[in-house]
Order: C-alpha cells, then structure tokens, then sequence
C-alpha cells in the first residue's frame, strides 16, 4: 500500500507555545548558564517559566478558496459560515482537543491519522473528527463561484471512458446523491487497483482515503450541508451542485497528480 | 405496534384529504389504479399530529413541524409503499436478487415511517401534558434504574449528541426482563433492531432535519428543550400495558 498520498494535507500546522502559567513567548531551549543549581530547592518564577514553554504544534482551520458568498446563490453565506465556521470548525477544535491528550497520534499527518485511527474497520473516536476535517477541506476545494458545466481534456476523456458519457456520469452521481441513506458523502474516485473512475457513496465520515483510492470531486450529502437553502430538497441541492457549483479545473488538477501514481493507459502517440 | 393507530383524536382536514390523495397518486403512477389494497397489501398512509404544527413551539418551531411531517415522514411513507409494490411483484416472480436489493429501502423507508410515527405521539404541547414529568410505576422504574428522571434526561441527552451523523435515541424497554434500556439506533433503523424483545416508549429524532431550521448545530440546546414537550403519558401508558 502505497503510503504517500497525492494530496498535500490541506491543513496547515499552526505552532503555539503551549504556557500554562504566562502568556508571553519564551525561548525553547534555556542557554546553559542560566540552568538553576541543583542545590537549590525552592522554585523560582523563572523555574516555572522555563518548564512550562514547550512548543506544540495542532491542526489550524483552513477557509475555503473563495470568499464566503461567494457561492450565492446555490450556497448561501449562511450556510457556508455555519457549515465552515460551525461544523467545520468544531470538527478541528474536537480533533485538536483530542490529540493534546494523545501523545502517539500527536504529530502525525492528517493523512496518517485517518488510515491509523480508522484502525481496519473499527474506528476510534478520533476518526470522526480528523476524516471530517479532511473531508470537508476536500469538500469547499471541490467546489468554485461560476462552477458547473463538463470537464475538458484528460478528465472528460476519462469520464467517458469509464461511463460511457458524461450524461450518464451525471445521472449516476445524482442517483447515489439521491439513494444515499442518512448522513454521508458521495465521491467521484479513481480506484488505484483497478485503475478507473468509479462512483462512490460513504456514510458519516468515512473517505476512499480508507480503501487506498484517489478521490476527485466529492459532495457533502449530511443535512446541514443543504438544509437550510433547500429544506428537504436534497435533488435541488445536488443539481445545483452539478450545474453551478463544482469545480473541474480543481479535479482536473488533481486528477492529473493522480496519474502520477496510477498507470492509466498509454497516451496515443501518432506514429509519423 | 406504532402502525396500530393511524387516525388520531383531531385530524388537520386538510391534511387527511391530501394524504389520502397522494396515496392515490402513487397508486396510479404504480398502474395499479388503487387496487394495491385489494391484491392484500396493506400500505402504509401518513398518520395526522395529535395537535397543531405550531403547538410545540418554542421547543419546536412550527416550520419544522410542518416540514418534518408534511416532507420528510410523508416521504418514507411514499418510497416505503413504492419499494412494499416492487418486493410484492418480486416475490411473486420469485426474482430473489431484487427481493434482496429492495431490502435495504424497506428497512430505511419502513423505518422511518415507524420511528416518526412514535415520535409524534411522545410528543405533546404544554397544556396537555407535555414536559410534566412521569408519574406511576414509570416513574418508579425511573427512579429505580437511573436514580431519578434528571438522571436519565441526561443520559439519553449524552447520548443523543455523541450520535455521530444521523439516528435516534431511545428509552426502551426489554419486554424479557422487564428493564428499562437507553439506546440509540443509526439512520431510520427502528429500536428492534438492537433488541427484538426491546419496545420504544420514548424516542428522540437526532437526524439534523428534526432541529437545523432553528437550533443550526447546536444539537445539545435541541435536546435540552423538547424534555419541555416530551410526552410522559403516552410513555406511561406503554409501560404499564407490558408491566401491569
């Protein structure tokens, strides 16, 4: 299983110095001279200055590529403040919460984190909130103001490839849309081992990252990603993401990194 | 055992006029033009709310009553009664394959008919009942299980927010040993299918549906107020007809 994934983790690291008793920066490492004798007993202030600056690095929240109404009006500002801001948000401060506590899985890469803690099956609660942010970071990338439309090039060859045409493409992604019971998400993928685009329906948090497979595009079908612009219409949600919202270009990207790790045929050179 | 009372005491006319008529619809789209009930197959109708959409307000808004039953609960009852339609002529034809496919649509759509028909009736407005806390040998078992009825409020409120994605929160009761349970199921799927001797006497839609319009995302504040609206009697009465 090949360990390295073709997608940057998309949360960058934020440092802070963790200081339970000043809120001023310190040094890391105390220069030698000024190390406390070890005759000396009792505690100093500076002794609790120096034990308590400690560098610790956690997750931060990374907002998505475009402005927050910039969506309207298939995505109201209301529901991406509350989507990215709220749930999002939450998802990472819960990650966060939980990695202070955990000194193994504290410093691993989002991407470890989800294959680690979805631990063959049987998830730990971690997983929850590390595959959440993931997911939803891959989510606000997937889509663009002026989205919508038919891929081109390599993308588009491919679709059809693999579906047939790209209508079709579009039916089955709005049907899994549709049959998809309860929270969950639905993912346009590239399976690494059988080397074509498949469609892909997962509930609550989990990924394809899981099974090893390079997702393309994916849509958040959990109710509050739609519920408060469209009620219980979630057919008018995922045609308007369809029509209006996802971003090609961004899976035309990512599909061509993802070439980089699967062979998917040979390209047609014409012979002279 | 929640299909038995499709009728309630006030029905909203207008509402009982356009179930019936939907389901009359969905006859004639099947072509079956209204003989589904002749061939023996009972399907299933929307049940009206004992009181008005507005009614549990302000522990539940009336838009999300009204969304909630007239939308989402009329839909189960719809691709229920559509999937009931395909399984008949399936199992007639013996196409085991599509008898197995339509399962899990049954089970989702059935489900969700049979949860939300329990939780219309664990709910009640204020003034006729609603949120007064359990009394008689509920109220007892209550006590003797989880100490007293904060405690369980609380429980099942825990429980309820640590749901991860779509379900419900129950207090059951295991009909074998007479104890009383708290459990959640995920999606529609009914409390039997934790247990087949568990009966639900009080269910809590956590499905972000039940609560996004007026709470957004903050499901604790939800669980903590329809405690206000919660429907006590209904449970008793459940409980003392399996434990007279």
């Amino acid at each position: 299983m090949s360990s390295c994934n073709v997608f940057a983790p998309s949360c960058h690291l934020q440092v802070f110095l963790a200081n339970d008793s000043c809120h001023a920066l310190y040094n890391l490492k105390a220069p030698p001279f000024m190390l406390p004798s070890p005759a000396k007993k009792q505690s100093s202030p500076f002794d609790r200055r120096r034990r308590a600056s400690k560098a610790v690095a956690y997750f931060g929240l990374k907002p998505p590529p475009y402005q927050l109404d910039a969506l309207e009006p298939h995505m109201s500002k209301k529901t991406v403040e509350l989507h990215w801001g709220g749930h999002h948000r939450g998802y990472l401060e819960n990650l966060n919460k939980a990695l202070a506590k955990d000194d193994v899985l504290y410093s691993y890469t989002m991407d470890e984190l989800i294959t680690v803690t979805y631990n063959r099956g049987n998830p730990l609660p971690i997983f929850n909130n590390a595959a959440q942010v993931w997911n939803h970071d891959f989510f606000w990338e997937s889509m663009q103001p002026g989205g919508g439309g038919i891929p081109e090039l390599g993308l588009l060859d491919q679709i059809e490839k693999d579906f047939g045409s790209f209508t079709n493409f579009r039916e089955k992604f709005v049907e899994a849309a549709l049959t998809s019971f309860g929270s969950g998400w639905v993912w346009l993928v590239l399976k690494r081992e059988e080397k074509h685009l498949a469609i892909v329906k997962t509930s609550n948090a989990f990924t394809p990252l899981i099974w090893d497979d390079i997702p393309i595009i994916n849509l958040d079908v959990w109710e509050h990603a739609y519920y408060l612009d469209y009620k219980n219409e979630r057919a008018k949600y995922v045609n308007a993401f369809m029509d209006h919202l996802v971003s090609w270009n961004t899976a035309m990207g990512r599909l061509a990194r993802a070439e980089a790790f699967v062979n998917l045929g040979e390209p047609n050179i014409p012979v002279a | 055992m929640a299909l038995r009372s499709l009728f309630s005491r006030k029905s909203l006319a207008g509402l009982s006029a356009a179930s019936r008529t939907s389901s009359c619809l969905d006859s004639r789209a099947l072509g079956l033009a209204g003989l589904s009930q002749s061939r023996g197959l009972k399907t299933a109708s929307l049940p009206d709310l004992p009181y008005d959409y507005g009614a549990l307000e302000p522990a539940i808004s009336g838009d999300i009553m009204q969304l909630h039953h007239q939308k989402h609960h009329q839909t189960y009852v719809t691709n229920y009664n559509k999937a009931l339609e395909q399984l008949h002529e399936a199992t007639l034809k013996g196409d085991v394959g599509t008898v197995v496919k339509l399962q899990s649509a049954i089970k989702f759509n059935g489900g969700g008919h049979v949860n939300h028909s329990i939780f219309w009736k664990n709910l009640a407005p204020v003034r006729e009942g609603g949120g007064e806390p359990p009394h008689g040998s509920l109220g007892w078992a209550i006590d003797t299980h989880f100490g007293s009825v904060e405690a369980l409020i609380q429980k099942m409120n825990a429980e309820g927010a640590a749901l991860q994605g779509s379900g419900w929160v129950w207090l059951g009761l295991d009909k074998e040993t007479k104890k009383l349970v708290v459990d959640t199921t995920a999606n529609q799927d009914p409390l039997v299918t934790k247990g087949a001797t568990l009966i639900p006497l009080l269910g809590i839609d956590v499905w972000e549906h039940a609560y996004y319009l007026q709470y957004k995302n903050v499901r604790p504040d939800y669980l903590k107020n329809i405690w206000k609206v919660m429907n006590w009697k209904y449970a008793g009465e459940i409980y003392q007809q399996e434990c007279p």
